[in-house]
């Protein structure tokens, strides 16, 4: 009988993951949030959408978040629970799955550092700008500033200006020299990726084409204005990214697209008891976690980028699906390319140390309970322990549960928490759970 | 495609997110902190329920999660107000 591999996450590395499944002769089901398959990747306006060929031959579940991994049998990947229907909707329809093996690959989302005004209307992370504008047409402003680390900035500005909008300015917060050197320590890791560079070539093109400065060491610390942005502050930086004063310099815009790197979706892995480590999954050589039957692909084990996300896909559905390990030798071989570039990216735009020198006392640090920055700093001092912290200051409590503040408050208490750990991966209306249990269909083959 | 947000007709493209209607019609923000400040989309993906919305009665649909079905009520929520 045929294995039969769940996958979680259908953007690159859950696609992969899927078509090398297939053809290592397994049953597949795809599962993914999302109504369209691509991830964040492959976003495109529903009507120049055309699906993937690879559906057609798994068991291709959409609009269908996993709510919960049971873990029942600790030799077996645990039970996939999914509620299926219209994002938080309240009469989705409640199934789970039994799998051989489970491949999780949910990917990553923008991590952005608080600074005063960044939850005003008007300041978007940079994933959210490129969303709208690769997957709605919909612009976030008409003068936008993009700024934050990492290459991520340059394709979100030139989606911007291929849309008409005004991009002021691309602000890289990390100054030159961290950047070459992160790149050029090992430069033949590069030009192992000859189409991300040649890729990032073209973004800088268009930059140039459109007259839009790409200045390095230089950040937003400040949004301003009344209920939305109407100007932004910018400031130098120093290679540990705390602001040269008398550097402040006002921008009018009227939106501010940040992001400063990415933070792995780790509920469902944590959930199924994988090991982490730096802050990612843990993965071998074959991608699979500590937790039996359970493997991972793309950005949850590193960030490094859709062919990375790709070729780790390829690794994990094929070894899931009990493929023989010999006949991935050059999937392998690209993998490991990727995560070395992976490497390269994290040591070219870390986060400086010296941020928290742009919060001020009155600065949001959790933007669901509204928890300041003095009131962040008093609580850890009067008992540090990670869960005093938050019932004493109320971070990380409200509706995103720590999804946002999590990294920044793990900086900036002392003792870290643990921001992963959500026995709900997803929200389900209490509703559904009560109403609907008895309903539960079990459907462990596809 | 239409929806009616608090009362008011907004005119989006089929396929948009009920925030990528809200936006395009030049809303930023629909929703309110605990204190009462105002909040819209901050993610896009789904992840940071700054964009909380009420559909057809239904409260805390992430407006960046939902596409706009013709004829779609929806209505802003806070989060002071009672359930
Ligand atoms: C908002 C955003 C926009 C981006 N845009 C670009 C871009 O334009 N160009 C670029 O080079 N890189 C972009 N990136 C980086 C990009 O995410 C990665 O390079 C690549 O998509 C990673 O692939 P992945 O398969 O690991 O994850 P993703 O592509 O993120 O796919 C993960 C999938 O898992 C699904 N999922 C997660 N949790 C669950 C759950 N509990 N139940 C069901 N499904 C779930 C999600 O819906 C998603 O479709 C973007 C990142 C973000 C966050
Ligand atoms: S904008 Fe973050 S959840 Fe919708």
């Amino acid at each position: 009988m045929s294995r039969h591999v769940v996958i979680v996450g259908a953007g690159p590395a859950g696609l992969a993951a899927a078509s090398a499944a297939l053809r290592a002769g397994a049953e597949v089901t795809l599962i993914d949030a999302a109504d369209q398959a691509g991830g964040q990747y492959h976003r495109m306006p529903p009507d120049t959408y055309r699906p993937f060929r690879v559906l057609d031959r798994c068991d291709w579940w959409p609009e269908s978040s996993v709510w919960s991994l049971e873990r029942h049998d600790e030799r077996r990947p645990p039970r996939v629970h999914v509620l299926t229907g219209p994002a938080d909707g309240d009469g989705r329809r409640r199934r789970f799955l039994d799998p051989d093996a489970l491949v999780l690959a949910p990917g990553a989302h923008d991590r952005t550092l608080p600074f005063p005004g960044w939850d005003l209307p008007g300041v978007f992370t940079a994933g959210a700008a490129q969303a709208l504008v690769k997957g709605e047409r919909v612009v976030v402003g008409d003068q936008v500033l993009v700024a934050g680390s990492g290459p991520f900035l340059l394709p979100v500005a030139a989606s911007l200006l291929e849309a008409g909008t005004r991009v002021r300015e691309v602000l890289e917060a990390n100054p030159p020299r961290t950047v070459l050197r992160g790149w050029g320590r090992r430069p033949w890791e590069l030009a192992a990726q000859p189409d991300k560079a040649a890729e990032l070539a073209a973004y800088a093109a268009r930059l140039a084409r459109h007259r839009v400065p790409y200045r390095t060491g230089r950040a937003v610390i400040e949004a301003r204005g009344d209920g939305r942005v109407e100007e932004a502050v910018t400031a130098r930086l120093r290679a540990d990214w705390s602001v040269v004063p008398g550097t402040e310099r006002t921008l009018s815009v009227d939106a501010v697209s940040v992001t400063h790197g990415f933070t792995p979706q780790l509920e469902l892995p944590v959930a199924a008891g994988c090991v982490l480590r730096d802050g990612f999954v843990l993965v071998d050589g074959d991608q699979a976690t500590s937790s039996p039957g359970v493997y991972a692909a793309g950005e949850v084990t590193g960030i490094a980028g859709a062919p990375a996300a790709r070729a780790e896909g390829l690794v994990a559905g094929w070894t899931a699906a009990g493929g023989p390990p010999s006949e991935l030798r050059l999937t392998r071989r690209r993998r490991d390319r990727a995560r070395a570039f992976g490497l390269r990216l994290a040591a070219a735009h870390p986060i400086g140390q010296g941020w928290p020198g742009w919060l001020r006392p009155d600065t949001v640090v959790c933007r669901c309970e509204e928890t300041s920055y003095e009131s962040l700093c008093r609580a850890a001092s009067e008992n540090p322990a990670a869960r005093a912290v938050r019932l004493a200051s109320r971070a990380g409590l409200g509706p995103c549960q720590a999804r946002i503040c999590g990294p920044t408050v793990a900086e900036l208490s002392p003792e870290s928490p643990d921001p992963h750990h959500r026995p709900i991966a997803q929200p389900i209306r209490l509703g559904e759970l009560a109403a609907r249990s008895e309903a539960a269909e079990k459907e462990s083959t596809p | 495609m239409r929806i009616t947000v608090d009362g008011e007709t907004l005119a989006g493209e089929a396929g948009q997110t009920i925030a990528g209607v809200l936006l395009a019609a030049g809303r930023r923000s629909w929703r309110r902190a605990p204190s009462g400040a105002p909040r819209g989309v901050f993610c896009g993906i789904g992840v940071c329920f700054d964009c909380l919305v009420i559909v057809n009665g239904v409260r805390d649909v992430r407006a960046c999660r939902r596409r706009a079905q013709e004829g779609d009520i929806v209505t802003t929520q806070s989060r002071t107000e009672a359930p």
